[in-house]
């Protein structure tokens, strides 16, 4: 027993002497594809895409996580799109403002989006498309935390309504 | 593995009531389905990933590893294309097709739709034609569809509808507010406004309940059970005669024919990819009208090097769908209130009798649109991002209201289901190579619909209304048809008036497919009247013994 707590113990000095190496070559990502940068990125597109104002947007509605869960699943034919959309809008921001697009105030932030051509303009399309998803879609899925885009469309939360409150015996299932 | 009297290939609108009849009738019958049979509880109320959106994968198949095509569009440009994303045309792979998680509306076609050439003449550039059979030799199976399979609604207002001799057996569901906004504005236009028929139980039938009227409808599969398929009326039936073996995640690769040119079988993958072949009497094909002429083309032989009843170069032609046109409109009130399936209200008075117009459709209001689906929606003034976006959609999802109808198509002979000569799918059988066009004047019809459209949302009262025009490309769909053409001439068709393939006298084709035109309303009852006509004459000129071999 003791043999193993030293064990466990050497194992965690280990990687506590290592830690600091491995932030050398950049923090471990929390995200599952993006690396904290790339999500720090694609979080100020989708803010752009919808941002908060008297309801929330796109950051409080946690759209990021919806992209970067299906990144991995669903959309692992997108990884390449983003790896590589989010470097050139990096680079034309670098170019431009010489700061990274996060940093960017949020007018400079849309000049930039609405002045894409070419390929970067189609992978912004496509951010459009999955954050329109994270937002509006449904929470399981990653996204529109607490149903906020349901609660600012006005559409009744509870995903099954539940035949309770329904009479199937009577005609047109009418209400009890 | 025994031998059977008849092989079905999938159990959608038009296998499963084939299956049924020709098993109640005592034939032995084996039922092939490439799905799984789903039930609500594997169909989750997934707004993101069902049938009608399928951003994230489709919600009842078919899968998107297994099973692609190749889409060549009007430029000549080629693409593959995976199941659930757009341009696939899919319509569904489970037990009950597409009728599990369909809208459910059942239409009958007018008698105006069997005779498109001798009413209006061929457009140049279509192959439009009348069908072999009148609406007179389908009613009886109209009626027998809509009562054995169920159908809710009250078509007595509409002037424009065929003779029938009974009416629906169920009343229609009560209105919804998009309803009661449209009605009135119709009666003011002179419309012909009516209760949709629907194959959804607005009262108990059959030993299941009624709509619990949710806004999970068109792409889902019924939580209580109140939309009826073939999955949950016919197919049971089937196995229930003891005579039909249903068997599920099965996909046909090719229908064997002997050096006679007669069928002798399916040879199928199972669900462990295993080559299995069933011998059967006779072979009913029901895979609808893309996957079927797929079916009868890799289905070659010395006398069919072509494909099965293709030695005219017909299988696959005049692939069509329906050109969906309409409008959209907002008030300055709600008009939603979250009350499914949503649509309920139509009108038949542009189906036919269009100054300079060939056919028409019929007009009506919308499923309940879940919110992603209302993002795509917008004018085309409206920004596609940003703060005004989100603006539009917070201020009109609430305050919109959709009309619009399924335009009826000039069949295209270009327009075509062809097999890819180097892409195969899971199981090394060549796939499907889609390519072609809508007729100009389908495009035409579909201006003249969404102005209609546009107009009746307007007299609603309707601040400001836009129209959605079919676009120029291939149509398809959940409504494919016609690739397997119904006529008496074997040089210009594929079936016979009983849905026999012409070459081949113990093969069938019975779904979509056969559709000579595709009406100007949603095709499933037609199917089913099909299914339940073609059983009816193979019941009546089956000659061999019954059973097992």
């Amino acid at each position: 027993m003791k043999q193993l707590q030293q064990l466990r113990r050497r194992r965690f000095l280990a990687a506590a002497a290592a830690a600091p190496l491995a932030g050398c070559g950049g923090r471990k990502s929390p995200w599952r594809f993006f690396t904290t940068e790339e999500a720090e990125t694609v979080s100020a597109f989708c803010e752009q895409i919808i941002p908060a104002d008297q309801d929330p947007g796109a950051t409080q509605a946690g759209v990021i996580h919806y992209i970067d869960r299906h990144l991995m699943g669903h959309f692992r034919r997108y990884q390449e799109a983003y790896r590589k959309g989010v470097a050139a809008i990096e680079q034309a921001s670098a170019a431009r403002h010489g700061k990274r697009f996060a940093q960017l105030a949020a007018g400079q932030q849309t000049e930039l989006l609405n002045g894409l051509t070419g390929e970067a303009q189609q992978f912004f399309s496509l951010v459009v498309a999955h954050a329109m998803q994270g937002f509006y879609g449904d929470p399981r899925h990653g996204g529109n935390r607490d149903a906020v885009s349901w609660k600012m469309l006005g559409v009744p939360l509870i995903p099954v309504r539940g035949r309770a409150q329904y009479d199937l015996t009577k005609p047109q299932g009418s209400r009890t | 593995m025994k031998h059977v009297n008849a092989v079905v290939v999938g159990a959608g609108a038009g296998g499963g009531i084939v299956a049924k009849e020709l098993a109640e009738a005592g034939l032995s019958v084996v039922l092939l389905e490439r799905g799984r049979w789903l039930t609500a509880f594997d169909c989750r109320k997934d707004d993101l990933r069902n049938q009608r959106t399928s951003v994230l994968g489709n919600g009842s198949g078919p899968d998107d590893e297994r099973h692609p095509r190749v889409i060549v569009d009007q430029n000549g440009r080629e693409r593959l294309v995976r199941a659930s994303e757009p341009g696939y045309n899919n319509n569904a792979a489970c037990v009950g097709g597409g009728t599990l998680t369909y809208g459910a509306m059942a239409w009958r076609f007018m008698e105006q739709d069997f005779r498109m050439r001798s009413i209006y003449g061929c457009p140049e550039g279509s192959t439009l034609e009348d069908w072999p059979i009148t609406y007179q030799d389908l009613e009886p199976y109209y009626e027998k569809a809509e009562y054995e399979i169920g159908v809710s609604g009250d078509v007595s207002p509409d002037p424009f509808h065929a003779p029938r001799k009974k009416p629906l057996p169920m009343p229609p569901l009560a209105p919804n507010r998009e309803h009661e906004i449209l009605k009135p504005a119709a009666k003011r236009l002179g419309l012909h406004p009516f209760d949709i028929p629907m194959l959804r139980n607005s009262v108990p039938y059959n030993g299941r309940p009624a709509c619990m009227r949710c806004r999970w409808c068109v792409g889902f599969a019924c939580e209580v059970d109140a939309k009826n398929g073939t999955q949950n009326t016919v197919i049971p039936k089937a196995l229930a005669s003891g005579n039909c073996e249903l068997r599920t995640e099965c996909v046909a690769k090719e229908i064997i024919n002997d050096s006679r040119g007669r069928a002798t079988g399916v040879a199928y993958f199972d669900a462990n990819d295993r080559l299995q072949t069933q011998t059967a009497d006779l072979v009913a094909v029901s895979c609808a009208a893309i996957e079927s002429a797929r079916l009868l083309l890799n289905s070659r032989s010395k006398l069919f090097p072509n494909g099965l009843g293709n030695r005219y170069d017909w299988v696959g032609r005049n692939l069509q769908g329906h050109g969906y046109s309409g409008a959209f409109g907002l008030f300055d009130h709600d008009a939603y209130d979250d009350i499914g399936p949503g649509a309920g209200i139509a009108a038949c008075d542009y189906n036919h009798g269009n100054k300079g117009l060939r056919g028409g459709g019929m007009l009506a209001n919308e499923f309940i649109r879940l919110p992603y689906q209302f993002v795509g929606q917008l004018p085309a003034s409206a920004p596609r991002w940003g703060p005004a976006h989100k603006d539009f959609m917070r201020q009109w999802y609430r305050r919109s209201v959709g009309v619009k109808g399924p335009v009826q198509e000039m069949p295209v002979f270009e327009s075509r289901v062809q097999l890819d000569p180097k892409v195969k799918d899971h199981w090394g059988v060549p796939v499907v190579r889609m390519s072609g066009y809508k007729h100009p004047h389908t495009i035409e019809l579909g201006r003249f619909l969404a102005g209609k459209a546009e107009a009746w949302l307007k007299e609603a009262g309707a601040t400001f209304a836009w129209k959605s025009v079919t676009g120029p490309g291939l149509s398809g769909g959940q409504h494919q048809a016609g690739t397997c053409r119904m006529g008496s001439d074997p040089k210009t068709s594929v079936v016979d008036k009983h849905c026999r393939v012409h070459d081949v006298d113990n093969v069938y084709v019975v779904d979509g497919s056969v559709h000579v035109t595709n009406g100007g309303f949603n095709p499933v009852l037609t199917i089913m009247g099909i299914g339940y006509y073609a059983s009816e004459h193979i019941v009546k000129a089956w000659r061999g013994a019954k059973g097992r071999g």
